[in-house]
């Protein structure tokens, strides 16, 4: 007797647990759709200025990055930490590596007249 | 004693208490895989630098306004956000043991996506070729060849490696082999769709705005 409420709390939890994580799923591919289709808009169908229009695209791609590390790739903060370290470490180095090639390579160009600044 | 398995090992689905012996497997196993991506991240991320550096080096050829076509990648964008949204499904049917039939069906719904993504991204390079960006006309063409065919690659052997588990499970079934199998693709799979929010807004949207 004893056993089969037991069995049954833990099986009620499951199906909680699976309703959450489906749930997940679903916020994660709403929220993504939004961030698509809000850059998408902008480019197709506005004449922002270019520079402004960078930055949003820039800003909502970051956005949805992280909506689908969240809901996707279940990252959390109060999850185990140290895959998120590795996470937070390696975002460290590319933004290192990329924003310093960026930055010597148009300087170069701009030094050599070399066609990359229009 | 459920409730140890409530606490999660790593990032991404975790199996839980219904599969104690790939549960406690996975742990180290997706820590490794979880290094593999970062570091495929870096390279991607220098690819996109490389990428950036020639924007402007069209040579007097075709650039991005001319080459791309923003429908077509909205249709690429969307087909692979589906196929992530259907693995999460083959994951939680997996998870949650709603049997082997159901998890096939949404592996194959899934490989079918990305095999339509293929398909369009494939049409796209050739259309572009076609307009005169064939990779050796110019800096700018060789850097876009070099980044976004790459994802693509990538894409085409998350599909050969879907196959692969697709028969794995038929022949030996559910075991707990081919159930990590599956966690660590849908990390793959969903790492790649990340690594193509960053293509679409860098490559696609910033060179046609």
């Amino acid at each position: 007797m004893n056993e089969a409420t037991h069995d049954s709390t833990e099986q009620t939890d499951r199906k909680r647990e699976e309703r959450r994580e489906f749930h997940s799923y679903v916020w994660g591919v709403g929220l993504a759709l939004i961030l698509t289709l809000v850059p998408f808009a902008l480019v197709a169908w506005t004449d922002i200025a270019r520079q402004t229009l960078y930055i949003v695209i820039g800003v909502l791609a970051l956005v949805q990055m992280v909506v689908h590390f969240r809901f996707f790739l279940h990252l959390g903060l109060r999850r185990k930490r140290e895959d998120l370290h590795l996470i937070l470490f390696s975002a460290l180095l590319l933004v290192i590596l990329v924003a310093g090639t960026i930055w010597i390579m148009t300087n170069l160009s701009v030094r050599m007249a070399l066609p990359m600044m229009p | 004693m459920s409730r140890n398995y409530q606490n999660f090992q790593y990032p991404g689905l975790n199996l839980g208490s219904a599969h104690p012996e790939a549960h406690k497997a996975a742990e180290s196993m997706m820590f490794g895989f979880w290094v593999f991506l970062m570091s495929d991240a870096i390279l991607f991320g220098m690819v996109f630098a490389t990428y950036v550096t020639q924007l402007h080096a069209t040579a007097g050829g075709p650039g991005p306004q001319d080459l791309y076509d923003i429908k077509s990648v909205f249709i690429e964008t969307m087909l692979l956000l589906a196929s992530s949204f259907t693995f999460g499904m083959a994951s939680l049917s997996m998870k949650y043991e709603h049997g082997k039939a159901q998890l096939i069906g949404w592996l194959t719904i899934t490989l079918l996506l990305g095999l339509a993504f293929l398909g369009f991204e494939v049409h796209d390079f050739l259309s572009m070729i076609d307009k005169g960006g064939a990779p050796e006309r110019s800096g700018f063409a060789s850097a876009f060849f070099d980044l976004v065919p790459l994802h693509g690659l990538h894409v085409t052997a998350g599909c050969i490696w879907l196959l692969g588990l697709v028969g794995q499970m038929l022949r030996y079934g559910l075991d707990t082999r081919t159930k990590l199998g599956v966690m660590r693709l849908a990390l793959f799979w969903h790492f790649l769709d990340i690594v193509w929010i960053a293509i679409f807004s860098v490559v696609y949207l910033a060179g046609l705005a």
